[in-house]
Order: structure tokens, then sequence, then C-alpha cells
């Protein structure tokens, strides 16, 4: 199952793990099912209006940062990391 | 040992065109005077509009009356900060999704209850001539209550300190979003620390108790800006429809479309905006300023209005990088192993939230591979101009505070500074400090290339002169972008794209369009589309253009050479299967007698099918990050601590140059940039938070004389994720230079810098200092 690295501010909710195992074959099913086992904490990643990840974190697959945010593919042996998009134009991101 | 060739290592691919160095398609119009810029817009019946800006540095504004101006007879409109559309700009409602604070975004366009810098906009008048509309601003009269600025972090940062804006919440992100107020029912104070954020990696504890040496650095930078020649300029004409056509030069016409729709109150599929050629950009012509107010001036005035910035304007009101200061710990191994390094980053990021402190955060440890990490970044409000992006946005700073404890920890070692970072170079699948694996990138390889070159092993004789070196590191960027290719009947490509060409990119993409097409670079003739033209292409920025709309021109040229298939098959009977496109035209897999050329397959298109045009729309990962390693060497003169720069070389990974002349070009103007940044450059601010050298004669930008050749070396570690291998390259060049000089010098002089610039003055109090005199 695909390995989620847990950002510091949301550690807490996940019992103080920097990284979790979750299920899931894209962005959006690992993004469910880390809810399902930590309730909160798609709060800090999913923006229900516009049905995305919330804007300002950047989804970091395998090391690249995916542009198509909930709907990357991930595998069995992906690794995630949920980070904030930074620079000085609107979608920049530091890899 | 690498087979050194000057100027481009390690290329193992050859192309037809991409590699190559044709003349750019824009060269012509651009030294011959006929390429428009924005401020050469002339309408029938143009007003023309200026900004009436605060003289104070903080002040709150008790009242603005319009009545004299008003009644000059070439006045035509005047408004003011309530005319903007006005947002909550509240901190529980951008957690839902706002990237940007609106309600920011338009207090810096025009104050409405405080200014809150020198040069803040309080209100904006249209005349008949540009003269009038500078003499009416004095009819303007605003009665302000001044208050105390607060001019630095360190201060800012104090719990009884003067507060920016009375009511910003904390946050606690390291994201772009720009922080917002507090909710009227939290009783929490306001504060002008707008966000403070960390990252950790490992055990930093444990990771400094393995170390046998540690070393630490405080340093500091102060506001510099991109110096770019053209100003900020816009023009808006309203039609009678509710549309708005606005022409600027940005990098981003589709950010100055959502802005200004946003702004003004209008959808954005009512404002068409047309880019106009750029005299300059570097990150700060991502921000829109000018055309929201010539849009409501015009609005107003029904005619057409035009508001260009005055050079003091520019270095008063818009977005200079952020002063600095930055804390770096770091330990290592006898054998020279990086154990654990800690940062802690503080960031102005001028009157509203949004340094680039999570690019320097990011990009610090960057190049290294360090098990135990921990970094943490402050973005701090002050009464200086909102900071704009400014090339690398905050990896320079970083990089001139972590490059000299590099310097400093490899010396202390007796370790050579080449093999010290090449012992704890980040390579493909190190893990970085930020948490994420490193994507393939050429830091090995450029050190290994910088430690040939011949500059390195070059004699350096004499007093007080000295050699440095530094790297640095930066991410890059993609982002969605649109490329239109329509086959004309001669047998042209004519190229509609959406990225704004700030360094030659024109050339970079149509390269790649004709690469893939087979066909010679001259026959694409490319253009920069209005948005209503093309599909949404962001914002050319985080030196992404070559990347994501070269990948969609690369898209559009193979719809171009499915559809030529297409119509080879029809015209032959035979199944497509069987056409090939190959040599620039399509061919029988079996028959060779059946083939067509480009040209001759273009000629025939509106009869077999239409016209033939190739279309794009993408949003490519895989930018893949920037690395860079410069040597420099300098000359200290003892008497007046003018510091000349004798030879400097630069080395960077490019993935694939494209067109080479345009990397050297971008490695070049980087490492100028940050010469200036280095030794000269700086807003002097006097106690009453203005700035006292807003013109080019006081603000000193290095000029050629000040310089020697660049020399650079083009290091080609492919990017798997681009069909050429290209990896952005206009960013990461800016980032070493300060650290490498300040190596330098301290190799000339015997002491370590830590504030930049490093100017005449400061050097003599360092050589005086070490002297005991």
């Amino acid at each position: 199952m695909p390995e989620v690295w847990i950002p510091p501010r949301m550690q807490t909710l996940a019992g103080g793990r920097e990284q979790v195992v979750i299920d899931g074959a894209s962005v959006r099913q690992v993004v469910n099912n880390l809810e399902k086992a930590f309730p909160g904490m798609k709060d800090f990643l999913y923006d229900s209006e516009e049905d995305d990840l919330i804007a300002g974190i950047a989804v970091v697959v395998d090391g690249e940062v995916s542009q198509l945010g909930l709907l990357e593919r991930v595998r069995e042996d992906s690794e995630i990391h949920f980070l904030p998009a930074i620079g000085g134009g609107q979608s920049q991101i530091v890899n | 040992m690498l087979d050194y060739k000057p100027n481009i290592v390690l290329s193992n691919e050859e192309f037809n065109v991409v590699g190559k160095r044709p003349v750019r398609p824009d060269g012509a119009d651009k030294v011959t005077g006929k390429a428009r810029y924005s401020a050469d817009m002339i309408l029938p019946g143009m007003l023309h509009g200026r900004v009436l800006r605060s003289p104070h540095a903080h002040a709150r504004i008790k009242s603005i009356d319009i009545s004299k101006a008003l009644a000059h007879p070439d006045v035509k409109a005047i408004i003011t900060g309530s005319e903007l559309t006005q947002f909550a700009g509240r901190a529980s409602e951008l957690v839902e999704g706002a990237m940007a604070n609106m309600k920011f975004l338009s207090n810096n366009i025009m104050a409405t209850d405080k200014a809150l810098y020198k040069g803040h906009p309080i209100a904006a008048l249209a005349a008949s001539n540009a003269h009038v509309a500078e003499q009416a601003l004095s009819l303007i009269e605003v009665e302000y209550e001044v208050l105390p600025p607060v001019m630095h972090a360190k201060d800012a940062m104090k719990e009884d300190s003067t507060l920016v804006h009375e009511r910003l919440a904390a946050m606690t992100t390291a994201s772009i979003r720009a922080g917002g107020i507090l909710d009227d029912d939290d009783t929490a104070n306001g504060t002008n620390i707008a966000n403070r954020f960390d990252f950790t990696l490992g055990d930093i504890e444990e990771g400094f108790k393995q170390a046998d040496v540690v070393v630490e650095r405080d340093a500091s930078t102060v506001a510099v800006h991109q110096g770019y020649i053209e100003p900020h300029s816009g023009t808006a004409m309203w039609h009678a429809d509710g549309n708005l056509t606005i022409w600027s030069s940005s990098q981003g016409h589709f950010t100055v479309r959502e802005n200004t729709a946003r702004l003004v109150g209008i959808p954005v599929s009512k404002v068409n905006a047309i880019p106009m050629e750029i005299g300059g950009g570097f990150g700060a012509k991502l921000a829109v300023y000018c055309e929201p107010l010539a849009a409501l001036l015009a609005k107003k005035a029904d005619a057409p209005v035009k508001v260009t910035m005055s050079r003091t304007e520019v270095f008063e009101a818009t977005g200079p990088t952020s002063g600095t200061n930055i804390t770096v710990k770091l330990g290592a191994t006898r054998d020279g192993k990086l154990t654990a390094a800690e940062a802690h980053l503080v960031f102005e990021a001028g009157a509203f939230p949004g340094s680039p402190v999570a690019g320097g955060a990011q990009c610090i440890m960057g190049a290294y591979d360090i098990p135990n990490a921990y970094i943490e970044g402050y973005d701090i409000v002050v009464n200086r101009p909102k900071t704009a992006a400014y090339r690398a946005p905050g990896s320079p700073a970083a990089a001139f505070c972590i490059e000299g404890a590099i310097d400093e920890l490899a010396e202390k070692l007796g370790i050579d500074p080449i093999d010290f970072r090449l012992l704890n170079s980040a390579k493909e699948g190190t893990r970085r400090a930020t948490g994420p694996l490193m994507p393939k990138v050429g830091f090995i390889e450029t050190l290994e290339a910088a430690k040939a070159h011949p500059h390195y092993s070059a004699t350096l004789e004499g007093p007080y002169r000295g050699r440095g070196v530094a790297s640095g590191f930066w991410g890059n960027n993609s982002g969605p972008s649109s490329a239109v290719a329509t086959v004309t009947p001669d047998g042209i490509v004519t190229l509609a794209e959406g990225s704004p060409d700030i360094g030659g990119t024109r050339a970079t993409v149509s390269q790649q369009l004709a690469e893939v097409l087979d066909i010679p670079f001259e026959d694409v003739k490319p253009q920069i589309a209005d948005t209503d033209s093309i599909g949404f292409t962001s914002n050319t920025g985080g030196s992404g253009v070559t990347f994501k709309t070269g990948i969609a021109c690369i898209t559009a040229a193979e719809d171009i050479k499915q559809q030529m298939r297409e119509r080879a098959s029809r015209i032959w009977e035979v199944s497509l299967d069987d056409v090939d496109y190959v040599d620039g035209g399509v061919q029988h897999k079996s028959d060779t007698e059946l083939r067509l050329t480009f040209k001759q397959m273009a000629a025939r298109q509106n009869n077999t099918g239409g016209p033939i045009v190739g279309r794009a729309g993408v949003n490519p990962g895989g930018a893949g990050p920037a690395i860079g390693t410069h040597i420099v060497d300098v000359e200290v003169d003892p008497d007046t601590g003018k510091v000349t720069i004798l030879r400097y070389t630069a080395l960077q990974d490019a993935g694939k140059a494209i067109h080479p002349s345009y990397v050297e070009g971008q490695i070049q103007g980087g490492v100028v940039q940050g010469i200036g940044w280095a030794l000269n450059e700086e807003y002097f601010i006097n106690d009453q938070g203005h700035m006292v050298n807003s013109s080019f004669l006081d603000y000193r930008m290095p000029v050629s004389l000040d310089l020697p050749m660049i020399d650079t070396v083009i290091v080609e570690i492919a990017n798997p994720n681009h069909p050429f291998g290209v990896r952005g390259v206009g960013e990461v060049c800016i980032v070493p230079p300060m650290a490498a000089i300040c190596n330098a010098i301290y190799n000339a002089i015997g002491v370590r810098l830590t504030s930049l610039p490093m100017n005449p003055g400061k050097i003599l109090e360092a050589i005086w200092e070490k002297n005991g005199n």
C-alpha cells in the first residue's frame, strides 16, 4: 500500500506518526482513506467546493510534483507527500 | 574525470533544430524599434492616468477630498480605493481554497483605510495628457494621521510592536496563501507574524551528536529590486457591450485577466488581456498594479486610459525581494559527511503577507544529502512595499547563508570545498529535508565539471585576491499551457501560444515544434496570443516555459503529423497504418514512390479535408529541479574596499539546452544580477521609512564596465520527463553568486562577511577590524 508522509501540522491527528501506510489507487482514494483512518485530516487537504486539493497544497508522488492532484494514480509502493505550493506565480511549486 | 569540452558537457544526443542557435524570431523587431511594449500603446481619445501615492510609510487615511481635482477641466475621472471590489479577506475563508488573499491584492493596488508604505496608491486620476494628470494630483487633498512605521522584521516580531494590520491572523503553513484577517468574533490579537512553519527530517539532536565539527552562521540581506528596464504600464478600453480590453506587458496575461476581472467586478470572459512585449520582469511582472486602475478610470471617463509608472514609482511601489535574517547550523564528521543541519529563516514580506520564505526554506538544503534536518520559516509584515518574486524567490538569500557555512565547514575539515560538496551532494533518490525523494538532477556532474574546469586550477596570484565557490538549488515549475499550430498553404506553421516571451521562449518552443515536424526553424512563425485567442496558459515563471509550453508545442506538432498521415492515407487510398511521417513528410511504409513533403501536403490540405491545425492543452508534471555551481575570483582594494570581479565561471545543469545561446544568456544575466545583489544594490531607507535612492542614478546596478566576461558551462543531464530532456534554466543562476563572492572575499581578506551588500564600507570595516584599527 502507498506510504503517506504526514505534514507536521497534521501529525497530531495521526497520533504523532510521521508516515502511515494507506490503501488507495489514486490520490483521491488515499485522501478519503486517510479521513477514515484519521478523522479530520481531509479538512486540511480537500476543498469540497472545488472538488480538488486545497489551493496551495501540492501533492508529490514518487518525487515528482503532480499536476493532476486528486486524479493522480498511485502505485502499491508509491510514496506520497503533501507539501506547500510556493513561489512567485500562482502555480509555482518547488519540487 | 570528465571529457571536458567547453562549453557543453555530457550532451549525448544530437538533433536537427534542438540544440542549435537560430536567430530569434522577435529579434529584428526589437533591435529596430518596431516591437511594441506596454507604454507604446496609443489609442484614439486615450487619457493618461496618474496615481497619488502616500508620502508616509504608515498612516491612517482620515479623509480624501477630490473636489478641486475633479473641477479641473482636463481631469476626466478620479478613483479611490473603495471603488475596487472589496473583499473580506478573512483567514477562515481562505482555507477553503483561495491561493491569494484578494483583500490584500486589492488593498495593495489602492489603499482604503491605511497607507502601509511610502508610495502606496491613495487615489488615481485620468486627464487629457500626462503633464496635466501629474499636476492635478496635487489638487487631491488627503488628511493623514501619521503612524510610526515598523521597517524591520526583528522589530515587527516584538510583542509590543506597532501592527501593520491590526487584525492580521497568524498562519502556520508554508503555502503561498497569503494569510488573512481575523473573524470579528475572534478574540485573538493581531500580529505582524503572518506565518510560521517548519520541516523536520530524522533526529536533529542525534545528528549533531554524531558531528565532529559544527559551524553556525548568521546572515542578513536587504531588499533589492529586479531592476527591469521597462516600467509597469497598462492600458484599458471598454467596449459598448461591456467587454474590456487590456494591453500590458506581464509574465502572465491570464493572471492580468483574472485579477483585473475580480478587482473590477466582471467575469473573466469579459476581459481580453493582450500581451505586449516585455522589457524584463524577473518575477516581478507576475504581479498586477496598473491594469485595474486603468480599467476603473476608463470606465468612469468613458475613454481609454493608460497608466504608466515612473522609475521612482517602480522602486517605491512595486515588489522588491525580501530583506532576510537567516541562521544556519551544520554538523559533519571528520571525514566530511554532513550529519545534521538546522536553519531558521525570517523574511520581510512587505506590507502584506506572502514573502518567498517558503521557497527559501525548501531550497536551503536542497542541494545536499542531510539525514537529520530542521527548517523553520517566518513571514513578517513591515511597512515596506509588498515583495514580489525575484528569480528563484527565496533561494538566493538562503544560499548566501548556507553556502558560506558549507565553505567554512570544508575549511575546518581541511577538505576542498568542491570535494566537500561532492561528498554530500544530493542525487536521484536522496531524501530531501522537506521529505520527498530527489528526482534525477546533475549536481554531481556539475561539481565534477567545476573541478575539471581550467578556472578552478588556474593560479591566482597577488595580494587581496581570492577565489570562492558556491552552489545553488531551485525547484523549477510547470503548469497548464496551450498551443495552436496552423499549417499555411505554403507550408509554414503559424504558432500561437500563451506564454509571454521573457527569455527567448518564442525560439525555444518553436525549435521543439520544428524538431518534431522535421522542418526548418525558419518555417515556424510564433506569436503570443491574447487571452481570447488561446487556451489558458499559466504564468511565465518558475523557469517553466521551455518545459511546459515546449511540451504543448511537441503535442501540437504530433497532432499535425497525425492529420497529415490521415490525409495521405486518403489521397493514396491506403490504410493509415501504412503511412509514416518521416524526414519532414509523409510516405508509404513499403512503397517509397508514395511520398509528400510537408510543403506538398500543406498545399493540398484544403482539398483533402480542410485546414490542418495542431492543438494542445497540457499540464505536464516533472519539471525537474535545477542546480548550479559557480567559481569566482575577486580582488579587494584594501584602501577603498572596492571589490573587482576578476573572473567568473558558472556551471549549470540545463537538462538539454534547446537554444544554448539563450541558456548562456540566462546564466550570465542571473550572475550579473547576483553580482549587483552581492556588492552594491540595496534599498536605502531613512528613519521615516522612505526609500532615498529610488532612481537608477542612486540605486547602483552593475553595468558592463563593472564586469568581466561571464563564462558558462552547460551540463546536460536530461530530465526524463521531457522528450528532449529540458529542465528550466532561468532562475537557479542567481542563487550562488552572493555566496560565491562572499567566499572569495574571505579567501582574499580573511574575513567572512555576513550581510549584503558587501559594499566598500563593509569591506573596509571588516579589514580594519581584522587589523585591529
